[in-house]
């Protein structure tokens, strides 16, 4: 029998047979004739907000120079929907589901956090406190550390799903987000969100994204997250999920070299609806090739000397 | 719908603008029918990153050759034409809604503008097989660009070309042609593409004819498949205004939903 590397990694309670997972909002149903499911480490379906939304006026998106911008505003069905239909869609997979949530207020964070403590199919939260999308300017309450604090203790109080934080890239210091996180309880971190930006027609002078700005992902922002990781993983033990540019087997080893535990692919799922299976049988190869048993093995084991 | 990997048979200008591309879709097993997209990797440069989507121009259910008329627009459609016979290209599809036709065997009226023109192709050639006529108005700025009017004819459609070059394209009078078209062809049916204003004047006619009525509509894509929501484009249900998705929701919608103020 041939050896086969151990992919398996832990995310607080959650036992994930490979590190690898799509990003929230990249991923769907509709993937399915392009991919096993059940060969993904965890299912993030999109984030569920407590009520309907009709999501950002077009254009949501638009392409730029090693990534893209969006400003999709979280068009979602509201959480009857999603615990009546999107659950069940994904409960024949034999895959954890991490359901993303996102809300206006630390209220109906905990009000979604509580609906979906009672699913036993729910396998973890992953608190979307960092879309960009949402308010004027790109605020998010991922953004402050006392605003982040006090919604992950509020949301703390009425679960004991596991938490996982989604910190935002655009910040000064994003060890202090971190930190106000796992004050507040989170039992894991996603490093990060994407970076607020901008791109203008220069033909017609116009935003190419109708609300003005959105949330730039994709291969060119890889080096700030491998640093946001590293930043983070230097100042806590809490696990953090990688997420932002990963588009091979490669770029999740550099995130796990420099902290992350597992990685959320997004961006690349767009270009190939198989990236997600090239990305574990390319990780594969690297520990075949490197003598690496398990792949927990490589968590932040950078070589600083 | 196949991710696909198809070869090309050929990739040529068609004027300075337009080009037109065929590939083998052997490959695939199911029908591709018209309305119906594919989503297509224009090059491996992360400067074009996310897939295009393409309508369907011609499909030849024989040979399984697949063509798309395309407008160079931007960078992934130049590094698109830059494809040359013998390679392989990316491509996931079909997707989409396809048109429908109303039951009868009335002729069907084609309304398009530049490249719009390209799905109601596949309509028009898809239309003698049941038994009925197509008559098209295509307009275009240039009569360089009055794309396709030549294939058009090949399949069967009767056409009437206008331009902006010529003083005939206006509202008024590509709508006085049409009411005489409804009139003289006892059209049943119209579809539209490629333009609001043209797609208003075609909503405004089949209200007042009582025609089946659908639009074929476009947007800046990222999955294609319905997953990420960057297509929503706001279309008029029974609940009121909507954001629906383009790619699986449509491209084809009843004309009637369509909001185009």
């Amino acid at each position: 029998m041939t050896w086969r590397p151990d992919l398996s990694v832990k995310i607080s309670k959650l036992m994930l047979k490979n590190p690898i997972m799509p990003a929230s909002g990249t991923f769907g149903t509709e993937m399915s004739p392009f991919i096993d499911f059940n060969r993904l480490g965890a299912i993030v379906p999109k984030s569920i907000t407590l009520n309907e939304r009709s999501g950002n006026k077009g254009p949501r998106i638009c392409e730029v120079e090693g990534g893209m911008i969006n400003s999709i505003g979280i068009q979602s069905k509201g959480i009857d929907y999603y615990t009546e239909h999107i659950i069940p869609d994904f409960a024949k997979y034999d895959v954890p589901l991490i359901a993303s949530i996102s809300g206006d207020t630390i209220d109906e964070f905990a009000i979604l956090a509580e609906r979906l403590t009672g699913i036993d199919r729910v396998a973890g939260l992953e608190l979307n406190i960092s879309c960009p999308n949402l308010r004027n300017n790109g605020i998010a309450f991922g953004m402050d550390e006392k605003t982040t604090n006090e919604l992950i203790r509020t949301v703390r109080q009425v679960t004991d799903k596991p938490l996982i934080a989604k910190l935002s890239p655009n910040v000064t210091h994003i060890q202090d987000t971190a930190l106000a996180a796992e004050k507040g309880g989170a039992d894991a971190l996603t490093v990060a969100n994407t970076f607020l930006a901008m791109a203008i027609d220069t033909e017609t002078r116009k935003p190419k994204i109708g609300n003005l700005m959105g949330g730039f992902s994709g291969p060119a922002v890889k080096p700030l997250i491998i640093r946001l990781i590293f930043q983070v993983h230097q100042v806590t033990s809490l696990p953090i999920i990688g997420s932002g540019g990963a588009m091979t087997g490669q770029d999740v080893i550099e995130m796990i070299l420099a902290g992350a535990s597992a990685v959320q692919v997004g961006t690349a799922n767009f270009m190939k609806p198989a990236a997600m299976l090239d990305i574990i049988d390319e990780i594969a190869d690297y520990m075949m090739r490197h003598h690496i048993d398990k792949i927990a093995d490589l968590i932040g084991k950078i070589d600083l000397e | 719908m196949k991710n696909l990997h198809s070869e090309i048979l050929f990739n040529r200008p068609v004027n300075d603008r337009y080009w037109k591309m065929a590939v083998d879709v052997t490959a695939l097993e199911e029908s591709v029918r018209p309305g119906q997209f594919f989503h297509i990797q224009c090059s491996d440069d992360w400067r074009n990153l996310l897939r295009r989507p393409f309508s369907v121009y011609k499909f030849d259910r024989r040979t399984r050759i697949l063509e798309f008329l395309y407008l160079i627009k931007g960078s992934g459609t130049q590094a698109l034409m830059k494809k040359r016979p013998g390679e392989m290209l990316d491509m996931i599809g079909p997707l989409g809604k396809p048109f429908s036709l109303p039951a009868g065997d009335a002729s069907i009226l084609l309304a398009a503008r530049g490249v719009g023109v390209a799905t109601l192709h596949a309509l028009a050639q898809a239309v003698p097989a049941e038994g009925r006529r197509a008559i098209a108005i295509v307009s275009a700025q240039k009569r360089d660009d009055l794309l396709a009017v030549d294939d058009l004819r090949q399949s069967g459609a009767q056409v009437y070309a206008v331009t902006d070059e010529d003083g005939t394209s206006t509202m008024d009078q590509v709508g006085k042609l049409a009411e005489m078209l409804i009139e003289d062809y006892g059209i049943s049916a119209v579809y539209t593409c490629g333009s609001k204003r043209l797609a208003k004047l075609m909503q405004n006619l089949a209200t007042i004819h009582n025609l089946y009525a659908e639009i074929a509509m476009e947007a800046h894509m990222a999955c294609g498949l319905g997953d990420c929501y960057a297509c929503a484009c706001p279309i008029r249900k029974e609940k009121g205004i909507e954001a629906v998705r383009i790619c699986s929701e449509g491209p084809v919608f009843p004309l009637r939903q369509a909001v185009l103020s």
